[in-house]
């Protein structure tokens, strides 16, 4: 259907109105230009595209290793530690802040439950513990950064170092030796057909699930898109912006305590220096996956495929027999490359004029 | 007073020393357009942003529909009825039309202390018809508030307060940075809100625009009230003499 004259003009009020308007407005079925326009508006295109392109390059480079179970087992076997991280920096990013602590809580969560546990203290309970240390961390980054309006580059600049040298310091030096009946069978121990995954990886899928419903199901998710979308619109609204970004801070600090305590199940030490550097790539993997610094947009599904990507770099240059030092310049690349695309489709998306 | 539907007295508001408001009292009247004109600085932001739940005022009362109320937060006066459209930050342009038309009061289906899964049925069923009765011409509800024009905006803003039935409609220099056929559009829909039974504020530092469209002119300076006359009463160049 031709639009009429009437639906070009951008919006008229008064006595031409139709008085049978709302009949005008039916809900249409997508077209597929409508359909394609979506498409392109969705920030973690990009990254999929690349993704997909990148699996198909490393498994001809590697002559088929690459997607054989063994390969595959490893990749998902650490995915879910990085995907967490990533998983809270997306979320928090979309609220229109950013947290370069988490590699800092990443060591310090397990820390935290090993020297508890030296002490005596049973495992669910140092779980607990080391989740609601990590909750304080992200309390302390939200409030200070709102409450005194700095940067919450600044404030989490600054509990990367606190974070990571309360580490060592409740470490005393040494790495503590954690007791041997650790309930490892529901954090790291292999499960699936042909023992394909790790426990950890159906923690990440639950984790991934819920947190992508929250964002895109619930009035809570559509509160945090609309606080990093534009805080003022959002406050006027009487959305409590405050809150909804102190609970995103909590929020990512806990997924990266959690994480830690994974890695550190996983490699039965826990060694202080675990996560350096992973605040870095957790907001790479946000950004490949299409989510803007400057908040209101990302999803889920973002962060993780721009997670995977990392990874798959990571175990794909090494099968292609690349020189592994080359593996931050493919990271570094991919991050401006996937944000460029990104900027691109947007502009093209923006230019398929559906209202009019 | 029976009819009005806000009465502020003797409101006052200072800013770290300097005295905003000066005592301001007024009545709004049901279903009447006011238009409140002023210099920068002359006291009427500060008194709408009172209104709207921006900001407290330092003395004074308010009362809505004869009850004296507290206004905290721009939630208090959304639940009061008091709806206010600003210049730009109404919307977020990230959003789309139908999340937009929400935000803050969200559909749910089940919820849990406030928070809970949206009815993204009911959302993009009641958005189609919100739009659809000012009129306003939009394919899908699901286009990015990003997109559209300035006038379209405002379209929108205004389609949400009618939506949540709203009693008073605050419009804060809606007519700003928008072409002469949308300034029309939103000075038509002002000149509508009487019909249905809502009170209008229109801010502006146009005055034909404000004279186009209310029935009464509330000036003021410096923190005070200097006039308030029925647009018949009145004209353009008296105003402008008292500002």
């Amino acid at each position: 259907m031709l639009p009429t004259l009437a639906s070009r003009i951008p919006w008229s009020i008064g006595a031409d109105g139709d008085a049978d308007a709302p009949h005008t407005f039916k809900y249409r079925s997508p077209s597929l230009k409508r359909l394609f326009k979506t498409y392109l508006e969705k920030p973690e295109l990009a990254g999929l595209i690349l993704l997909v392109l990148l699996i198909v390059l490393f498994q001809v480079r590697s002559h088929g290793v690459f997607l054989n179970q063994d390969n595959l087992r490893g990749i998902l076997g650490i995915l879910p530690e990085a995907g967490l991280v990533a998983i809270g920096v997306t979320i928090l990013m979309i609220s229109g802040e950013f947290d370069l602590s988490v590699g800092s809580i990443f060591a310090l969560m397990p820390m935290t439950m090993a020297v508890l546990m030296v002490q005596g203290w049973p495992f669910p309970l140092a779980l607990l513990a080391g989740l609601l240390a990590s909750a304080a961390i992200g309390f302390i980054n939200g409030y200070v950064t709102i409450r005194f309006a700095i940067p919450s580059f600044i404030t989490t600049l600054g509990m990367l170092f606190m974070a990571r040298s309360l580490t060592v310091v409740v470490s005393g030096g040494f790495p503590p030796l954690l007791p041997a009946d650790l309930p490892t069978w529901l954090f790291t121990s292999f499960v699936g057909p042909g023992n394909m995954f790790r426990m950890s990886f159906l923690w990440f899928v639950a984790v991934a699930v819920l947190t992508s419903l929250m964002l895109s199901r619930t009035n809570f998710g559509n509160w945090i898109k609309a606080t990093g979308g534009f805080l003022p619109a959002a406050a006027a609204m009487g959305i409590p912006t405050t809150r909804v970004k102190i609970v995103c801070f909590m929020l990512c600090s806990v997924l990266s305590g959690f994480a830690g305590m994974l890695q550190v199940l996983r490699l039965g030490s826990p060694l202080p220096s675990i996560g350096e550097g992973m605040e870095l790539q957790a907001v790479a993997s946000a950004v490949i996956g299409g989510a803007s610094l400057a908040g209101g947009i990302g999803t889920v599904m973002g962060g993780i495929i721009g997670t995977t990507l990392i990874r798959v770099i990571d175990n794909g240059l090494v099968l292609s027999h690349v020189d592994a030092n080359w593996f931050k310049f493919a990271i570094g690349f991919l991050t401006i490359f996937a944000v460029v695309a990104n900027a691109w489709m947007r502009k093209r998306a923006k230019a398929i004029k559906m209202e009019g | 007073m029976s009819d009005a539907i806000i009465s502020v007295r003797d409101l006052h508001k200072w800013y770290s020393g300097v005295h905003a408001l000066k005592g301001v009292t007024l009545d709004f009247k049901r279903g009447e357009a006011l238009g409140l004109v002023g210099d920068n600085g002359a006291g009427k932001s500060t008194l709408i942003n009172i209104l709207s739940g921006v900001h407290r005022a330092d003395q004074g009362e308010i009362k809505v529909e004869g009850r004296e109320v507290s206004i905290a937060t721009p939630r208090d006066a959304m639940d009061l009825g008091i709806e206010t459209i600003y210049q730009y930050n109404s919307m977020v342009p990230t959003m789309s039309i139908a999340r937009n038309l929400f935000i803050g009061r969200e559909p749910t289906r089940f919820s849990i202390l406030g928070v809970g899964i949206l009815d993204q049925k009911k959302m993009a069923e009641e958005s189609v018809r919100a739009i659809a009765n000012v009129d306003l011409h939009l394919r899908s509800p699901d286009a990015l508030v990003g997109e559209l024009s300035g006038g379209q905006r405002q379209g929108v803003a205004i389609a949400r307060a009618m939506h949540f039935k709203s009693k008073v409609m605050i419009l804060d220099e809606p007519t700003n940075h928008l072409s002469v056929k949308e300034t029309n559009k939103v000075i038509g829909f002002v000149r509508g809100l009487k019909e249905q039974g809502v009170t209008g504020v229109f801010i502006s530092h146009n005055m034909h625009h404000v004279f186009e469209c209310c029935d009464r002119i509330v000036a003021m300076a410096r923190g005070e009230i200097v006039l308030d006359k029925r647009i018949g009463d009145t004209s353009i160049d008296e105003v402008h003499s008292v500002l």
